[in-house]
């Protein structure tokens, strides 16, 4: 299968700041890749090189076999981009919105009209068709915006962050169009700060931070770096901790770790539903104060802290005093 | 389709999507026509009975029409800038760019839809001035090549307000910073009053203020600036037409490519 986009050696400077610092990645032809990183990690910058918006300082971009400077516009010709922000005309309703965007791809007048139907009636946007932007909600919004990037059958869509900002609902819906889109064999390359939206949506992936790659692959080989399962329990008190642990140790591959803030006791295993039956058994009598038990895999939260060394979300740093990563030695 | 065709076509793409605007947004006709009916009335009745130093023949009226045209059109221009700002504040900059387009296009698209806009202000102000008491002395073509030098000098002026909005991005600062600058071009003139009454130095700005040209210019046109009349000493009242159209065509080989060059790179931060 031949690689829709190829980066090489990405830099990019603003000023003082290194943005990025050699990132290396390649999407193949028709599947899905999740750029993943923190707020300010480069993200962004990198769509904006790879969308011709913004000139690295070094490296080579080929997007579509073309190169995104030489060739900068047989590329836009391939692509679609949708930014952070929704970027539709707020006074044009959105049938207009999306016959212009086609006529800008050189659609003719009958084709960009259309497709612009086409679009409205598949983002569920059919009566609010007529209607300025203005007047639509954020979720309506993004999807207009997605519509308006997919209005020339593009190989390749460019996905920054399109579901920052949206609620849970608009988000689900979102997740469909893009699943719906990969399934078409469109090639997508997608920026989020939601790993389960990447884990959702992604072939395979890349984390970066501060400017560089610091992790590649798919969602399972991502956990695997990080480690296997965890047994955990959360208890009625905190005090039941030190016994339950006392009983349960022999079972720990690793250190286990216990977090008397939520009361939960987090122990390294290998042997799956074995290892839980055996531990409840060794628990016997004890039940009472156990409010959950579950055997559980590394999610990519556990991916991110592990590599980063801090939380994907920001704020997930200001609020209680922090956990290590929950997988201890293993980071 | 031959590139020249295609920026045509993606130009009346972008002009067509602002003019969708002002049909949508009636404010923006509403004070582009009210300000400049509200300048003719307060000048012509507030100031006119106290301004004097005319050239004999000359009502007040037919002074200042032509002198009001001028600082209208160079103020409506400013829209150009904070419209630009406003798209690359709302991301629609980033969008245009990433879309196999004329490079030119949004900015054509802009000016000329401001052109517009410009020229709706300049027929409003000129049914209200013949209201007030002014009129055209001159023959048809004249009048009609009075309209043009003012479009054209106001087009140029959107061209390096489109540099402006590109360099500034927030449309409100947009607006301010160009108020400071459009003021004293357009007051410092002899839009609204003879030069004859301003003090030595600032009467050579004046002279050489290219907005005092485009007026003289509107005047001669229209036919309110008598034969008879005693000729102005600088070279550029003498000659306003020449001297408003070297100014046009100097601010849009300037600007036309730098706010070209400076669209290619921009980009929503």
């Amino acid at each position: 299968m031949d690689d829709a986009i190829v980066v090489e050696g990405l830099v990019k400077r603003f000023g003082e700041t290194t943005a990025l610092d050699g990132v290396d990645l390649t999407v193949a032809e028709g599947s899905v890749l999740g750029l993943l990183g923190p707020n300010g990690a480069g993200k962004t910058t990198v769509v904006r090189i790879l969308t011709t918006l913004l000139r690295a300082d070094a490296g080579r971009v080929r997007v579509a076999g073309l190169d995104v400077v030489d060739d900068a516009d047989a590329v836009r010709a391939s692509i679609g981009l949708t930014g952070q922000y929704a970027a539709v005309d707020e006074y044009l309703t959105g049938f207009e919105n999306l016959e212009m965007v086609g006529r800008l791809y050189r659609l003719g007048r009958r084709e960009a009209r259309a497709r612009a139907g086409e679009l409205l009636e598949r983002f569920d946007l059919v009566d609010a068709g007529d209607r300025p932007a203005k007047t639509y909600s954020g979720g309506m919004r993004r999807r207009l915006d997605i519509a308006a990037s997919l209005i020339a059958r593009p190989r390749i869509l460019f996905l920054d962050e399109p579901t920052t900002g949206l609620d849970p609902r608009s988000r689900l819906g979102m997740w469909e169009f893009i699943a719906d889109l990969a399934d078409g064999g469109t090639t997508i390359l997608l920026t989020t700060q939601y790993l389960e939206e990447a884990d959702r949506l992604a072939d395979r992936m890349v984390v970066i931070d501060r400017g560089r790659v610091i992790a590649r692959g798919t969602a399972d080989e991502l956990k695997a770096q990080v480690g296997g399962q965890r047994l955990e329990f959360t208890v009625t008190t905190a005090a039941v901790l030190p016994d339950i642990l006392a009983r349960l140790r022999g079972l720990a591959v690793d250190e286990p770790h216990v977090d008397e803030q939520a009361r939960r006791l987090s122990l390294p295993v290998s042997g799956g539903a074995e290892v839980l039956a055996e531990a409840l058994q060794r628990l016997d009598g004890h039940t009472a104060e156990i409010v959950d038990v579950g055997l559980r895999r590394p999610d990519l939260d556990d991916v991110f802290l592990a590599l980063t060394g801090h939380a994907a979300e920001e704020t997930a740093t200001d609020d209680q005093p922090v956990e290590p990563a929950p997988t201890g030695g293993m980071a | 389709m031959s590139s020249l065709a295609a920026t045509l076509s993606d130009s009346v793409v972008i002009t067509k999507r602002n003019l969708i605007k002002v049909k949508r947004v009636p404010d923006l006709i509403v004070f582009s026509t009210l300000s400049p009916i509200m300048f003719v009335v307060m000048f012509r009745y507030v100031f006119g009975g106290a301004i004097g130093g005319l050239p004999p023949g000359v009502s007040y009226a037919e002074f200042l029409l032509p002198g009001i045209f001028a600082q209208t059109v160079v103020f409506g221009s400013t829209i150009t800038g904070a419209s630009l700002a406003d798209d690359l504040q709302k991301g629609l900059i980033d969008r245009f760019r990433s879309l196999p387009m004329a490079r030119s296009a949004v900015l054509v698209g802009r000016t000329v839809a401001d052109l517009g806009l410009n020229a709706i202000s300049i027929a409003v102000m000129a049914l209200t001035g013949l209201v007030v008491g002014w009129r055209i002395n001159s023959s048809f073509g004249e009048a009609v090549g009075g309209f043009l030098v003012l479009l054209l000098f106001a087009y140029a002026i959107s061209w390096l307000m489109a540099v402006v909005g590109l360099l500034v991005r927030t449309p409100e600062v947009v607006q301010n910073a160009s108020f400071i600058v459009i003021f004293p071009l357009t007051f410092v003139a002899s839009t609204f009053v003879p030069l004859e009454t301003f003090p030595s130095v600032l009467r050579t700005f004046a002279e050489w203020n290219p907005v005092s040209a485009v007026a003289q210019a509107a005047r001669e046109l229209f036919g309110n600036f008598p034969a008879g009349a005693p000729v102005p000493d600088a070279w550029s009242l003498q000659n306003p037409v020449l001297y408003t159209v070297i100014w046009t065509v100097v601010i849009l080989a300037v600007f036309v490519p730098l706010s070209v060059r400076l669209y290619q790179r921009t980009a929503t931060r």
